[in-house]
């Protein structure tokens, strides 16, 4: 796939892939050999129809490749663009051993695109059921739940404590991995099927759990994991240290890199430090580069191997001129006299046995620290459950890591409610977000059929 | 939903008052809680406190300080406009009990926060001091309110414009030395982070139980971001879901000052960048209504 070349996309924030042309889809989707028993799509957590999407392609019957996606993904314009697919769909095909395999989700992100500029929608007959369902979270498990159940007829209530919905896909991943024109447009279908879409309501806040649960037949919390976790050393309090969240949720939900035409401001040193190489670290380490950042450090106490981030995306960091610090970790941030951070102080590592991971555990040496100068500091250590919520709804079961226990089912302890996504599983990922948002209308779907 | 501004007030120079359709807010807010609003889609998310709801008419008054950008853009809105987006209540309600009696101190526009707090305070049957004060008499706002809403009020002005010639915490620090400290049940701290910080030093030789609603940078306010981060007794803790009062004598003031003007530098910069576009506007508008005549 073409891109932008590095030193030009650095100065912008556009789409890194330019995207298929028309002939340039049809010839990636003719090297598909059909296989049998489709192993892409049992390896798609919400089972595309793959196999039918490329044969469609490939006749260039581009609005029913369409239709078949959105059978069982209402937003494939985002999942092509940021799913896992070398662990999943891509991962199995049999092309992927000579590196060569059918790139599925470029071809769903170009179909996908391809209806969006046409104002392509389905036609639904929506037959009408007297039951209410409330959905709370608009990310992507909140998406996928609201719309399935609304298609079914059941009169659903989103609930979204920001002013935008998408969860993740709008305050989280950057404009240049995922156009936010894309987002927008696929999240209006909630509207367009006719869930009744409530944002700047903070449920266990402006609205409580315990009248969800009264004035509404099932509730599906689809809340996610948005607190940001922080390194507890000292020197956090300092000007220039930012958590993940932050920082991302100012570039991308307020735009701050337009500021002056955005009113949200940021604040991005020539020397910025990230600690973590997940993808959140990827992104925000990104996002510095292209608010002029000189100099970008992936402070991470692994080695580039143990990372949890996708390949392309460290790729398309080191591209980009992130560099990586490998075998270090923060001792303390230590800053000026009016509070602006200007040095971290790190400890080298070694590795040692594997830990519970199964990655090797990273331990200090003793008396290395050593200095590094830098204005910004980015913690990207993961995110963990909003603790407003859960102490509000405090007979729902969690886990030791606040995360809500559900069955296979998709049900919590309480009759009537079930979770899915992030909520239950920590930092996941969109598309295990979006299947667990229709298993958990499934369920609710079976739950009120039999009660009534 | 848009919230349309029912009523604006210039109080003075600086400090204006809006009164905004908000019904989700006026059903449910309780005293010493906040709400974060947008005015439109390129607009910041601001947190603003409380000053009045209306059940009845679903409207919640809004008082702020011009300070910035957003702020005078605020200030040019008129009634008939709406904001964009109110979210809120935010924050925990101030714990509202019969004590005894209650000092409450509110500085420059933290006065319209405290305003709330004194009233439900006497309602719930304590005695209620209140001391208020501002920079100079022409700054001081809701003084007629607070005086009928407290069993006593002070007044100070930094200049001796207006009442007593010095701080609200000179006045605190009297009031506790004319009272045994028992007397006083507890006192709390709205207004500019120094003041409250100083504050806190009056009342803690005298272990009088002190709060201090902190007014943090805030992007989200629902426990997000991380960046209303504070340290109290040590440990951080998020001013938008653990505040935003907090034990004045657990804050670590001086953090919390310092990480005031992390976008001072960015906020100048659009407020001179909005200023400039003002004047443009208006003199083009100035020229084209003079083309105009010509025509
Ligand atoms: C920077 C970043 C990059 C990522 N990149 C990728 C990627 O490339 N590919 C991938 O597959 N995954 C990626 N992920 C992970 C993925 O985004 C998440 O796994 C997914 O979004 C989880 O979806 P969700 O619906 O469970 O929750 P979220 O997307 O987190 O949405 C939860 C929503 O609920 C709202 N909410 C929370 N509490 C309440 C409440 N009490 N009341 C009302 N609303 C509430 C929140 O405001 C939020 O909008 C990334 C995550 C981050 C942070
Ligand atoms: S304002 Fe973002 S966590 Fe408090």
């Amino acid at each position: 796939m073409r891109e932008q070349p590095s030193e030009k996309r650095i100065q912008n924030f556009d789409s890194v892939p330019y995207g298929y042309t028309k002939e340039e889809v049809i010839q990636e989707a003719r090297r598909c050999i059909q296989c049998e028993g489709g192993p892409c799509e049992t390896h798609c957590p919400v089972s595309m129809n793959i196999k039918k999407m490329i044969r469609e392609i490939v006749r260039g019957r581009f609005e029913e490749a369409f239709f078949t996606m959105k059978k069982d993904n209402p937003v494939p314009g985002i999942t092509g663009r940021v799913c896992p697919q070398e662990s999943q769909c891509e991962g199995v095909c049999p092309f992927h051993q000579t590196k060569n395999g059918i790139n599925i989700g470029k071809l769903e992100a170009f179909v996908a695109d391809w209806a969006m500029e046409r104002g392509i929608k389905e036609e639904f007959h929506i037959k009408e059921k007297p039951q209410k369902i409330a959905v709370i979270g608009s990310g992507p498990a909140g998406i996928s739940c609201a719309v399935d159940l609304r298609k079914w007829g059941y009169k659903v209530t989103l609930f979204e404590a920001l002013h935008k919905a998408g969860g993740v896909l709008q305050y989280g991943i950057p404009e240049f991995r995922l156009p936010k024109k894309v987002v927008d447009y696929e999240v209006s279908y909630l509207s367009e099927v006719g869930v009744d879409v409530r944002l700047n309501t903070f449920v266990g806040q402006n609205i409580t759990f315990e009248e969800l649960r009264r004035d509404y037949d099932a509730v599906f919390i689809g809340t996610g994991a948005g607190a940001p976790l922080f390194l507890r050393i000292a020197g956090e309090e300092l000007k220039g240290v930012y958590s993940a969240n932050e920082f991302l949720i100012r570039v991308n939900l307020m735009k701050s890199y337009r500021f002056l035409e955005y009113d949200t401001p940021i604040v991005c040193g020539k020397r910025v430090g990230v600690i973590g190489a997940g993808n959140v670290a990827m992104d925000a380490a990104r996002c510095a580069r292209r608010l002029g950042a000189e100099e970008v450090h992936i402070i991470y106490r692994r080695t580039q191997k143990e990372s949890p981030a996708r390949e392309e995306e460290i790729q398309h960091a080191l591209e980009e001129g992130v560099w990586l610090k490998e075998l270090v970790s923060p001792k303390k941030a230590e800053g000026s006299s009016e509070g602006w951070l200007e040095e971290l102080e790190l400890y080298r590592m070694k590795l040692t046995e594997a830990d519970q991971s199964g990655r090797p555990r990273p331990v200090k040496i003793e008396d290395s620290e050593f200095r590094m100068e830098l204005n910004t500091l980015i913690e990207a250590l993961g995110t963990t459950p909003n603790r407003l919520f859960l102490n509000r709804a405090s007979e729902l079961e969690v886990n030791q890591r606040q995360l809500i226990e559900v069955d296979e089912n998709m049900k919590t302890n309480i009759e009537g409610i079930y979770a899915g996504g992030d909520a239950i599983r920590g930092n996941a990922t969109v598309i295990l977000a979006l299947g667990d948002g229709r298993k958990a209308a499934q369920a609710i779907h079976e739950y009120l059929s039999e009660e009534s | 939903m848009n919230h349309p501004i029912v009523k604006k007030k210039k109080l003075n120079h600086l400090n204006y008052l809006i009164r905004v359709k908000a019904p989700q807010v006026a059903e449910r807010f309780q005293a010493g809680q906040f709400v974060i609003i947008r005015m439109h889609e390129k607009g910041e998310r601001i947190p603003l406190t409380v000053a009045e709801v209306n059940k009845k008419e679903e409207t919640i008054t809004l008082v702020f300080q011009v300070v910035g950008k957003s702020t005078l853009e605020l200030s040019s809105m008129k009634a008939g406009e709406a904001l964009l987006n109110v979210v809120g209540p935010l924050g925990n309600p101030t714990k509202i009990k019969k004590i005894g009696r209650v000092i409450c101190v509110g500085g420059g526009t933290g006065i319209a926060c405290i305003y709330p707090i004194i009233k439900a305070m006497g309602r719930a049957g304590n005695e209620v001091t209140s001391v208020i004060g501002a920079q100079t008499a022409s700054l001081l706002i809701l003084e007629d309110e607070i005086k009928k809403a407290s069993h006593q009020t002070f007044v100070a002005t930094d200049d001796g414009s207006r009442g007593y010639h010095g701080f609200v915490t000179d006045i605190l620090k009297r009031l506790i030395h004319e009272s045994t400290a028992k007397e006083i049940g507890e006192v709390i701290l709205i207004g500019p982070a120094p003041m409250m910080k100083v504050g806190a030093e009056v009342t803690r030789p005298y272990g009088i139980k002190t709060l201090a609603s902190l007014n943090t940078i805030m992007v989200d306010g629902t426990g997000m971001c991380g960046g209303c981060r504070v340290f109290v007794n040590g440990e951080m803790s998020l001013t938008c879901i653990d505040g935003p009062e907090f034990d004045a004598h657990e804050v670590n003031f001086d953090e919390v000052i310092r990480r005031l003007d992390m976008f001072k530098e960015k906020e100048k910069l659009a407020l001179e960048n909005y200023k400039k576009k003002e004047k443009n506007h208006e003199n083009r508008w100035k020229k084209g209504s003079h083309e105009g005549t010509a025509f």
